[in-house]
């Protein structure tokens, strides 16, 4: 089988990918990208709407803007690059210190490389209800790739489980291309989204139903309806179970991240509900306790791209000056004033206290970045 | 939790507060061309309403978090906010368009866009119509397809007029 061998690889071209890459590729690294999806962009080219976080971050550009941006600067350094799309790393083999990895469904072969920098993103979680197996009822991700990348509506009336910014956000881009949203369920008392996203969509005439959620989803081979109730204090259905006349059920009721590789490399990994489920332990260049593996992004713990882009400039950084390569000094400091001030609004410090529970003031081994 | 505290926590303002305040309503009668409303009472990592205002009526913030605070007499009416704003909470809205008129300048993203001379549905917070409109003039300030509807509609729908909805479609 053949052997692919790079100084850094960086699984993942998304917001978090595509900065480690450009930023290690700058430095003079040689970096091979992978990403499983046909085009690089990740979660970004799935955004149309114009993104929040500072000037820095691009904010008031859309998020499928911001991926041009990046690629364009990708393109500016690519003697250094190499990259590969529809091609997903499968698993890491730490005996061997090989991935092995897969182009399209056809093609195997292996990638070795002295660094690596896992920005693999992260995946959909789903809730339990009453026929949620039925075509019908779909994440909020596969609507939006079925919409924006693809130019699909996924039905005419949709029912929208979650009420953080995803949900929010995917309801008005529903809306934008001419699906109506029923309504909004929100199990909490309160959206978890931010407040103008929410002001956005109730102009439109879409209710917000705080304290509700899917009961279950009614169809015989497609969905029809569902049947949704309030929750009391303990989350426990109570009342009147109200019919939604829908198509399609939407659930936006957040994400994890997808951290299986930096397992496999034996990275210490750690539970952090702030962060939304399992991420590496890491120093302050996002190195992880095994020293040739790089965390960032979603998956590093569920945050924004603009976070996620400036966590993928510090993997980046850190993976090249880890192989001699010189970088600008002081700009680790300047990355992470970045980081800190977009985490220092309401949101952001829920992100403080994972961050404070994850990261560690350096490994054992001395070799730090 | 009383009603109006719900009703807010769904996204609906439910009256003036911190990041959400009227214009001096002396100042806002005299100024033509029309002064801001910004309706951004959160907390949030943002700020493109701020760096994009050329006259600073919008503060330039001390920290990303700040919520918008307002300047209403260095207010020109340009509309850059009304177009940068990631979340649509910039509106201008001009109280010297006529005597019974005033002229809402809103962000409009959806389609079917409308045409100069079009009647349209002006919508409250929560999506109902609460007068006729006609558009007066359609902008893309920024080139970048978030369009600036200018509707002129009855002075006493300014507390709630705050987006619309294209009825009719032209052929
Ligand atoms: C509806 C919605 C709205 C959002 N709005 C905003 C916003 O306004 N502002 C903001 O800052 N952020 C926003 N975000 C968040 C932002 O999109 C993400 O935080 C950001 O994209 C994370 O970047 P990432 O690179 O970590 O992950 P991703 O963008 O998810 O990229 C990960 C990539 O890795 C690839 N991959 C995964 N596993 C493998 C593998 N084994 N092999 C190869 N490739 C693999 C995936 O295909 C994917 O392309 C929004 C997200 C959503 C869903
Ligand atoms: S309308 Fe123009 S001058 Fe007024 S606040 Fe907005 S950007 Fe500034
Ligand atoms: S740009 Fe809009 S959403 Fe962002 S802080 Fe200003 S008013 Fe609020």
């Amino acid at each position: 089988m053949k052997t692919l061998s790079t100084e850094i690889l960086v699984i993942g071209g998304g917001a978090a990918g595509l900065s480690a890459a450009a930023e290690a590729a700058s430095a003079g690294a040689k970096v091979m990208v992978i990403e499983s999806d046909l085009h690089l962009g990740g979660q970004l080219v799935k955004q149309t709407h114009k993104f929040f976080g500072s000037k820095d971050e691009y904010a008031g550009t859309r998020g499928f803007k911001i991926a041009e941006i990046l690629l364009n600067e990708i393109e500016s350094c690519k003697d250094n690059v190499e990259i590969h799309e529809n091609t997903t790393v499968t698993g890491f083999y730490s005996e061997d210190k090989t991935f092995t990895a897969m182009r399209g469904e056809e093609s195997f072969f292996h990638i070795q490389a002295q660094k690596t920098i896992v920005a693999t993103g992260a995946q959909e979680r789903l809730i339990p209800f009453v026929n949620n197996d039925l075509p019908g009822v779909y994440g909020a991700g596969a609507v939006q790739t079925l919409m924006n990348v693809y130019g699909v509506i996924p039905g005419k009336r949709v029912l929208m489980v979650g009420a953080g910014n995803i949900g929010l956000i995917v309801s008005y881009q529903l809306m934008q291309a001419g699906v109506e949203v029923a309504a909004i369920v929100e199990a909490a008392p309160r959206i978890g989204g931010y407040w103008v996203h929410a002001a956005k969509v109730r102009r439109m005439g879409v209710p917000i139903l705080l304290g509700h959620s899917i009961k279950r989803a009614v169809g015989d081979r497609t969905i029809t309806g569902a049947y949704i109730t309030g929750l009391n204090e303990k989350f426990e259905p109570v009342g009147e179970e109200t019919f939604v006349d829908c198509d399609v059920i939407c659930i936006a009721v957040g994400l994890s991240p997808t951290t299986e590789i930096l397992s496999q490399a034996g990275c210490k990994m750690m539970y952090v509900p702030q962060l939304c489920g399992l991420v590496a332990r890491r120093d302050m260049s996002m190195k992880t306790s095994n020293p040739d593996f790089f965390t960032a992004g979603d998956a590093s713990g569920i945050e924004e791209a603009s976070a996620a882009m400036v966590e993928g400039r510090i993997a980046g950084l850190s993976a090249a000056s880890s192989l001699g390569y010189l970088t600008e000094h002081g700009k680790l400091d300047e990355y992470w004033s970045r980081l800190q001030s977009l985490r220092s609004g309401e949101a952001g410090a829920r992100i403080c206290q994972g961050i404070e529970c994850v990261l560690v003031n350096g490994w054992e081994d001395g070799r730090n970045g | 939790m009383d009603d109006m505290q719900k009703l807010f926590n769904s996204g609906v303002l439910t009256g003036e507060r911190e990041g959400a305040q009227l214009p001096p309503r002396e100042l806002w009668e005299s100024k033509k061309g029309g002064v801001v409303v910004v309706e951004c009472p959160q907390r949030i990592p943002c700020n493109p309403c701020a760096t994009s205002c050329p006259t600073g009526a919008i503060r330039p913030f001390k920290d990303i978090n700040d919520t918008p605070s307002v300047d209403h007499s260095l207010c020109t009416g340009c509309t850059l906010c009304v177009a940068s704003c990631p979340g649509l909470a910039c509106f201008v809205i001009d109280l010297t368009f006529s005597e019974d008129l005033a002229l809402f300048k809103l962000p409009y993203e959806m389609l079917p866009l409308p045409r100069k001379g079009d009647r349209v549905a002006c919508l409250n917070r929560v999506g109902e119509k609460i007068a006729e409109g006609t558009v007066e003039n359609i902008t893309q300030p920024r080139k970048d397809r978030t369009y600036v509807v200018h509707v002129s509609a009855p002075k006493t729908v300014v507390n709630d007029f705050r987006a619309i909805k294209v009825v009719e479609c032209h052929a």
